[in-house]
């Protein structure tokens, strides 16, 4: 079996470069300026051939909650999103704390057969804070990292704990950073709106409270931490000066962080209600340059998909979280390439090569020999954000209306075509 | 004439109309002191309240005020009502509008309920409260007894004394007040003052005096004991020892100045019983302007739907 991808430009390890692409029996096998080969050729002139994205922070919502999404909706808002593998979080019914649970994610996720799929366990039983869960069965059956994502551990030693433990078992903590008395029941970004809206607020300090705790623990204890959902303009600083002393941070920010200010939470729509909260002008563009320096490592989605039921409510009421995969490179390319902060290339790094360094996944880079995860994207074209024709069950996007340029042609994981346009 | 066909807050009114509201209010005033009040101006509408909060003034205020107009009212207990059922305020709203009403007055204990309710009914929605949000009549109700009184609003200084972060009446009346050319002077405990809310015009002082010299008026805030139990001051005493109003702070007001509050008052926390009972307290006259306040804004909510509806 094979395929060439021909006339596109690709982004290589080493830069852009027109150039041919051939894979065979789902490896990539030549890149060379003119490949001419009697098989199935893919005509990209005018569009970008990128290694496969890699979203390491989704939530699919199986089991438990396939009224929301399910392993097959989500793998296919994947693919038509363009990413190729992503790790989905814990916070399912049951909780992904145990083998069993992970073992079925996997089972569902190859029946499915579209995108790589790798689980994400929870850190503690029930995510609960309280005892480790099993952390070493879990890795056993291939969980990529660990998660109590949506609540941070709150007892510092039980968190210390986990570090040391999943530390033997080569597995990274993600961390969703907020400290819950702090936060409060809060549901919007602390500030003027907040305030105008009469909606209660989440102080930064609530996140960079914990992102210190995290850091501080990493660094006392020598393992390496990663920490989730940056949105704090304070949480990139104190995430920028741990790298400068060496600490073995990495972090992640998502694309509704670097576009969007809390001047949209006064209309009470709840789409926009996300943990943690879109925040202020100055936030954003320190993320933005957090992504340039390399204080933020890469770009997930956290891709939260909800019914309209859990949406259309009081925004008291309404669930947290955006359905944000089928978004996240067309959001990336529109306000990080198209406005001159980043080159192509490196906001593919942040979206592929990166991630998959953070969890030690095969890919995230187009090259002879490596698996043929490919996505084929164009640029050029733009389309205006519509969630209602979102292939995931999750509608909720506060991007409706948004004009955005990038439209996933192909996506190909190992050799197959797994999406087209 | 009103822009739109809800009344869900003072930010989203501009000065003429509440201006409006207010000059209304001055007919149904003189209305409300006639010894008999009755009119057919609303014959044949019907308001409902929803209330999902405990209240006796404002919901009772509400119901008079569709009453005198001649219109029918109904009012929906959420105790009794398919809320209990699990009904999302969405489904209670739609239903409502097939029962083809036209006005509901809402309470509710979450910012914004009212305005989700408006964009799924016909019925004009007015808001009674919404969380920490806004309660636009009491903050017309209260800028009608600075009018009647002073003869404007514009110019004047009003300190608003009390829970500010959890106060709907001081975020309502600080957008009118300052709408409408007055000075706000606001002080509360640290734990009470929200978020970057003197970049609404609000002046936060560092003292009770500091807040009280030379004001025209002075607005006690109800202060809710769970707010005590939440740790945000640490007991009535104090609270009232260091940041309720005595008679001592009050004599930096200038001479004439009255004294408001929203009721109901806890008597000696928030304000000393000889200020609540005193010459200065403008508290009873205050409840008489609200229903006044509100057969005006009904009136005009009226206008508005028999013009664009």
């Amino acid at each position: 079996m094979k395929l060439l991808i021909k006339n596109g430009t690709l982004v290589l390890p080493e830069g852009e470069r027109k150039a041919d692409l051939l894979i065979e029996n789902g490896k990539i096998v030549s890149v060379a300026d003119k490949i001419d080969e009697k098989c199935r050729t893919l005509d990209v002139s005018g569009k970008y051939v990128l290694p496969g994205l890699i979203d390491i922070h989704v939530h699919l919502r199986e089991p438990g909650f396939e009224g929301k999404e399910d392993i097959e909706s989500g793998s296919k808002a994947a693919v038509k999103g363009g990413f190729t593998q992503i790790c989905c979080m814990p916070n399912t019914n049951p909780v992904c704390d145990n083998a069993v649970v992970a073992k079925y994610i996997l089972a569902r996720a190859s029946e499915v057969g579209l995108c790589k799929v790798h689980p994400i366990g929870a850190i503690t039983k029930g995510e609960k804070g309280e005892t480790l869960s099993d952390i070493g069965k879990m890795k056993s059956v291939g969980v990529v990292a660990l998660s109590d994502d949506g609540r941070s551990v709150m007892n510092s030693y039980i968190m210390r704990l986990a570090m040391e433990y999943a530390n033997d078992f080569d597995l990274k903590c993600l961390c969703h950073c907020e400290d819950a008395n702090l936060a409060d029941g809060g549901v919007v970004n602390e500030g003027y709106n907040s305030t105008v809206a009469g909606l209660k607020g989440i102080p930064r300090a609530a996140e960079d409270i914990m992102i210190a705790r995290e850091i501080s623990l990493s660094e006392s204890l020598g393992i390496p931490v990663h920490i989730c959902h940056v949105s704090t303009w304070s949480g990139v600083e104190i995430i920028r000066s741990a790298k400068a002393r060496g600490v073995k941070v990495t972090a992640e920010t998502c694309p509704h962080y670097f576009t969007l200010t809390d001047d949209i939470i006064t209309t009470y729509d709840t789409f926009t209600k996300v943990n943690p909260p879109v925040r202020e002008q100055r936030d954003v563009d320190e993320i933005i340059r957090g992504l340039q320096d390399g204080t933020i490592d890469c770009i997930v989605t956290d891709h939260a998909p909800h019914s309209l039921k859990d949406k259309q409510v009081e925004y008291n009421s309404a669930a947290f979280g955006i359905s944000g995969i089928e978004t996240s490179l067309a959001l990336g390319y529109t306000y990080l390439v198209k406005t001159g902060k980043l080159s192509i290339s490196e906001l593919v790094a942040l979206m592929s090569g990166r991630p998959a360094a953070i969890l030690g996944l095969e890919g995230g880079e187009l090259k002879v020999g490596a698996s043929a995860d490919v996505t084929v994207v164009d640029f050029d074209k733009s389309y205006v954000i519509d969630g209602s024709e979102f292939v995931s069950k999750g509608k909720n996007t506060p991007f409706n209306g948004y004009k955005v340029n990038g439209v996933v042609e192909y996506t190909i994981v190992d050799g197959e075509i797994k999406y087209s346009n | 004439m009103l822009k739109s066909k809800d009344l869900l807050g003072l930010q989203y009114l501009s000065a003429e109309e509440i201006g409006e509201i207010l000059d209304g209010a001055v007919e149904t005033k003189k209305f409300l002191k006639g010894d008999r009040k009755s009119t057919d101006v609303l014959k044949g509408r019907t308001l409902v309240t929803l209330f999902y909060e405990n209240s006796t003034r404002t919901r009772t205020s509400f119901e008079l005020a569709g009453k005198y107009l001649g219109a029918n009212e109904v009012n929906i207990s959420v105790a009794t009502s398919s809320v209990q059922k699990g009904e999302t305020l969405i489904d209670t709203g739609e239903t409502l509008d097939s029962l083809k009403i036209d006005f509901i007055a809402i309470r509710h204990p979450m910012a914004g309920a009212p305005a989700l309710l408006a964009k799924h009914v016909r019925a004009s929605v007015i808001n009674g409260g919404d969380g920490m949000h806004e309660h636009p009549t009491q903050a017309l109700l209260d800028m009608f007894t600075l009018k009647e009184h002073f003869g404007k609003i514009r110019g004047l200084k009003v300190a608003i004394m009390g829970d500010i972060k959890h106060s709907r009446v001081a975020l309502s009346n600080l957008f009118g007040l300052r709408k409408l050319g007055a000075e706000v002077y606001m002080y509360a405990p640290g734990t009470m003052i929200p978020k970057d809310i003197e970049k609404l015009g609000a002046h936060i002082a560092r003292s009770r005096e500091e807040a009280i010299e030379g004001a025209d008026a002075v607005m006690g805030l109800r202060i809710q004991l769970e707010r005590m139990n939440g740790g945000l001051f640490p007991s009535l005493g104090e609270y009232a020892k260091y940041y309720g109003v005595n008679a001592d702070c009050f004599k930096y007001a200038k001479p004439d100045a009255i004294i408001l509050h929203p009721g109901p008052v806890n008597r000696g926390v928030e304000l000393t019983p000889a200020l609540i009972d005193g010459n200065s307290s403008y508290i009873l006259e205050q409840v008489t302007n609200g229903l006044a306040v509100r057969m005006s804004i009904l009136k005009l909510l009226a206008e508005y739907r028999e013009k664009n509806l």
